[in-house]
């Protein structure tokens, strides 16, 4: 078996083993990305020796017998919205392109301190706004299950990453499902952990109240890892949560769902939903159920609105949030020829550097916060937002964990719904819910739909703070189901 | 146009509002840990969050915080049990994320007031609310008539201000402060600076940028209930400005009410240099800040027992003290009003408690050492003097080893960075002659010179020896002690008092 199919957990025994070093196993994946990237095209910056070196530097503190982490000299692919101090960062914005940070943001820092070594920086919805990857300023990537296909979004280069063997673990952010939805799409396991449970410091703000920074893998197990590696308590993220990190690698193991109460959420699903997509999500509830779970149906009537009140709080925060790009400290300047005013200059490299979408939205959100409609639109958003809090807060009252689809369809034509922004949107219709009230929640795969014989996902959601659940359940699931296909869901995916 | 202060007095009635910004003495700015020091070289006291980097984070500065709460609790305001930071939006280049971390609907301190005194009435002052923000990096513009943006070849910004913590303290409405509305404008911000002081929170020099006053004005016609349309000057960087910019502000707009016009809302701006005001830009294009609260900051919810221990801790106010002072040294209103004026008591209670008896220590910084700072243009407290040093000064004037002349001889020194009033005095040679050898050598000569005088005198007219005590102190260059050489030239012309 060679070293790009080995799980995450494998590769670190191997390494710490010495069975392998850090730079063979980097090499394998570069290599892997010289083969596959021109098809899938999940990085926008690869910078070889520069992944090299870290990879060297790891292996040295290894053999001065440092004690690193379990996951120590196992690659990784950050989504490019992560300040990295020795590669660009750019959040597929024209407006920061080649922009380098003189810093690290603290998930890329403490995995670096961990002894993860970088691969690169992967594709993205321009900062994050979409759910396709088409919305980048740079190119499209493609699914690795189907090339016509996106790979999700936002984090579609980290889900096409790591579910096309170019990466064994990626990181992603959640604001609206942009680490689930694209996980759900190429068949790979994506969770968002609790808001606060992991440091936005040095991420590059979409909407600060919901952006969630989380792992991609091709296991539970591996998430996990990769999960607790990155998270706690960070002082330079006043939102960041001073509590222990739930034990999710023991939860992971655990594996056993015996007697847990799990709720079916009434409202997703029926209408608009695949009919793939239903199926797979019935027996997976009907899996929980054989092992040992007992399940119920819930009722979260205001899950409906969670949609609309998203639509405006997001693009409230992101509109304050991108006011910083204006070309006067960094990232592109148009129009400077010593004839325009500072004003001018703002207004020109924003009109050029911002992408459509990335404007729709800044729009948006100023007019939502504008005196006069802030009641109306922004304020009412948030009273939506504190009623979903409370469904969530009285489902958990009667259930361990609840259970859904993770989107409504499988992955779309690249193309498809690009002309159509609520058609989007509603990719996201599931998994928004669990942003606004900032529980946890994980997706995991669950099959392949029938009509496209492409990969479906389960979402299980937790309590804040709870994301141990999600571990249990999502690897009592994954357990179940590769002893029936006998083996990952992705080794039915077309070779590349 | 303008109306001459008097004559619009009579017609119009003034209402005051003032707004005024304090930068925190933290050391470190509002939400990173950046330096706060002035002065440093620009864009030396930066960092990833005060530049506005991509992804970077505030963590607010609980000190300031502290601070905050100490400012509203002094002002007598209640305190927010929960409140939280708003964003206010716009874009200026000298803001780096183009939006300000404030508070909006939900100020940390609010309701609360101080009183003044004007000519020995007692005004209050009710104060709005008072707010924790941070500061903007400052921009100067280069090239063009106006020192402004509009106009100017290029600006260069300096963003070691940005993110300073600043406090502001918004005033209600004052009205029925008449004629006296530039006085008592000067007095709030006075008592104000005064306030910040005892609690050390801020080194409040107005010129330094330190304290900054915005100071709202509208007329209502004498027997109106309805308040005008008011303006907002900025730009008002002294004590003096802010009576200046009050006055003018209501001479211009009571001219152009009694020629039927209409004051327009906007912002105005100071001139030093004529006193007056131009206009800004007009309020009615103002901005929409589309403000909401800053989800990158937890809200603030100060435990009401700390609020309490706070409370309990804080420094006796200025006004208390001035009150204490005032009986401890026996002085009347107008003295201590005087003094106050001058800004000497802190001064003078520094020169009392190093030693110096309260007149003496009055006595040197409202009499020499005012004229000199007055001289030099600078405050009482910016002389290159000590406390400590007028206090051994007037121990030497008490032990008999100065006299006033030679004392303010010794002043001198010490102002003119000779060193200690010992080493000035070592120095110039100022001690009083004492020895009686020395003396009486002076006296006979004195006396053989004043031959008419001394005989006077043995004949009685005994006020006849200033002129023979004169020729001593002359011939002494003044270090004579002058009530001993009196009682020696007495007795040597036999004469007795």
């Amino acid at each position: 078996m060679s070293l790009i199919s080995k799980t995450a957990a494998e590769l670190g025994a191997m390494i710490a083993a010495g069975e392998v070093s850090a730079v063979e196993v980097a090499e394998a994946h570069l290599d892997r990305m010289v083969e596959v990237e021109p098809k899938v095209q999940a990085f926008l910056h690869v910078e070889r020796e520069v992944t090299l070196e870290q990879a060297r530097a790891v292996d040295t503190r290894l053999r001065a017998g440092e004690r690193l982490g379990p996951l120590a000299g196992v690659p990784i692919a950050h989504k490019d919205i992560f300040a990295t101090r020795d590669m660009p960062t750019t959040a597929a914005s024209k407006i920061l392109e080649g922009w380098r940070p003189p810093y690290d943001a603290t998930v890329t820092a403490r995995l670096r301190e961990a002894g993860l070594v970088i691969l690169g920086k992967t594709n993205l919805d321009e900062f994050a706004m979409g759910s396709s990857t088409e919305n980048s300023a740079y190119h499209v990537t493609r699914n690795p299950w189907d090339l016509s296909r996106v790979p999700g979004g936002s984090s579609g280069g980290s889900s096409a990453a790591v579910a096309a063997y170019e990466a064994p673990l990626s990181t992603g952010t959640d604001t609206g499902g942009s680490i689930r939805q694209p996980a759900a799409v190429t068949g790979i396991v994506g969770m968002k952990p609790t808001y606060g449970g992991s440091s936005r410091y040095g991420l590059i703000a979409f909407a600060s109240s919901l952006d969630t920074p989380g792992p991609f893998a091709r296991n539970v197990l591996d998430a996990a890892l990769l999960h607790e590696a990155f998270s706690g308590h960070d002082p330079l993220d006043s939102t960041s949560i001073d509590a222990p990190v739930p034990s999710v690698v023991e939860a992971a193991r655990q594996a056993d769902i015996a007697g847990m109460r799990v709720g079916v959420v009434k409202e997703f699903g029926g209408e608009g939903y695949q009919a793939g997509v239903l199926a797979r999500y019935h027996e997976a509830v009907e899996l929980l159920e054989s092992l040992g779970a007992k399940v119920v149906e819930v009722s979260c009537p205001s899950f409906r609105t969670a949609l609309p009140a998203y639509y405006l709080i997001a693009p409230s925060e992101c509109s304050s949030n991108l006011a910083r790009f204006d070309a006067m400290r960094y990232g592109l300047r148009v129009g400077d020829d010593g004839s325009r005013s500072a004003e001018e200059v703002m207004a020109l490299t924003r009109a050029a550097g911002f992408g459509p979408e990335v404007k729709r939205r800044i729009m948006l959100g100023t007019y939502a916060l504008s005196s006069g409609y802030y009641d109306a639109y922004y304020g009412q958003a948030q009273k939506v937002r504190t009623v979903i809090s409370r469904e969530f807060d009285a489902a958990f009252q009667q259930v361990d964990v609840l259970v859904s689809p993770t989107t409504p369809t499988t992955a779309f034509a690249i193309g498809e719904r690009a002309d159509d922004p609520m058609a989007m949107y509603l990719a996201d219709l599931c998994t928004i819910p669990s942003n606004l009230a900032g529980n946890a929640a994980m997706s995991v795969p669950c099959g392949l739909a029938d009509e496209d014989n492409l990969p479906v996902g389960l979402q299980i959601m937790a309590p804040v703070l709870a994301d141990d659940r999600c571990y249990r359940v999502g690897a009592a699931v994954e357990k179940a189901l590769e002893s029936r296909w006998g083996g990952p869901l992705l080794k039915e995916a077309p070779s590349l | 146009m303008t109306m001459v202060y008097d004559e619009a007095l009579e017609k119009f009635e003034p209402v005051l509002g003032l707004e005024t910004h304090v930068e925190l003495g933290t050391k470190s700015k509002m939400f990173c840990g950046c330096k706060t020091a002035f002065g440093a070289p620009a864009n030396t006291q930066v960092c990833p969050t005060c530049l506005a980097l991509p992804g970077s984070l505030p963590v607010a500065n609980e000190t300031a915080i502290e601070s905050t709460i100490r400012i509203g609790l002094a002002l007598n305001c209640s305190i927010a049990e929960w409140c939280r930071f708003a964003r206010k939006n716009y874009f200026y280049p000298d803001m780096p994320k183009n939006y300000q971390i404030s508070q909006y609907d939900e100020p940390l301190c609010f309701d609360g007031y101080v009183d003044v005194e004007v000519d020995g009435r007692t005004v209050r002052i009710e104060i709005e609310r008072v707010h924790l923000e941070e500061d903007t990096g400052k921009s100067t513009h280069v090239g063009g008539a106006t020192g402004r943006i509009h106009g100017a070849d290029y600006s260069i910004v300096d963003y070691n201000r940005a993110g300073i913590p600043l406090v502001e303290i918004v005033t209600k409405p004052i009205p029925g402060t008449d004629r006296m509305a530039p006085e008592v404008a000067r007095a709030y911000v006075t008592e104000l600076r005064e306030i910040m002081r005892s609690l050390g929170v801020s080194d409040v020099r107005m010129e330094e940028g330190s304290l900054r006053c915005d100071v709202n004005v509208s007329l209502m016609p004498r027997g109106s209930s309805e308040w005008g349309t008011r303006t907002e000057t900025k730009n008002v960087n002294s004590l003096r400005s802010v009576e200046r910019a009050v006055r003018s502000e209501i001479e211009r707009q009571a001219g152009i009410l009694s020629e039927g016009g209409k004051i327009i809302q906007e912002t105005r701006h100071f001139h030093e240099d004529t006193g007056t005001t131009t206009s800004g830009r007009s309020k009615e294009e103002a901005q929409d800040y589309r403000y909401f609260p800053e989800p990158d900051l937890v809200p603030i919810a100060p435990d009401p027992a700390w609020v309490a221990e706070l409370k309990a801790a804080l420094p006796e106010l200025p006004s208390v003290k001035r009150k204490r002072l005032q009986s401890e040294w026996g002085l009347s209103d107008l003295d201590m009003a005087a003094m106050h004026n001058a800004d000497a008591i802190d001064l003078v209670e520094a020169t009392v408690a190093a030693g110096a008896p309260a007149a003496d220590a009055r006595k040197w910084w409202m009499g020499e050492l005012a004229r000199r700072a007055n001289e030099s243009g600078i405050a009482l407290a910016d002389l290159p003097i000590t406390p400590e040093q007028i206090a051994r000064v007037t121990e030497l004037v008490a032990s008999g080893a100065l006299n006033d002349k030679l004392a303010r001889e010794v002043l001198e020194g010490v102002l003119a960075g000779e060193g200690s009033p010992d080493e000035v005095v070592e120095r110039r040679g100022l001690q009083i002659v004492n020895d009686e050898g020395e003396l009486l050598v002076m006296i006979d000569e004195v006396l053989a010179a004043n031959a008419d005088a001394a005989e006077k005198v043995r004949s009685g007219k005994i006020a006849a020896v200033g002129a023979l005590v004169g020729g001593v102190m002359k011939a002494s260059r003044g270090k004579a002690d002058a009530a001993r050489a009196r009682a020696l030239i007495l007795e040597k012309l036999g004469v007795s008092e």
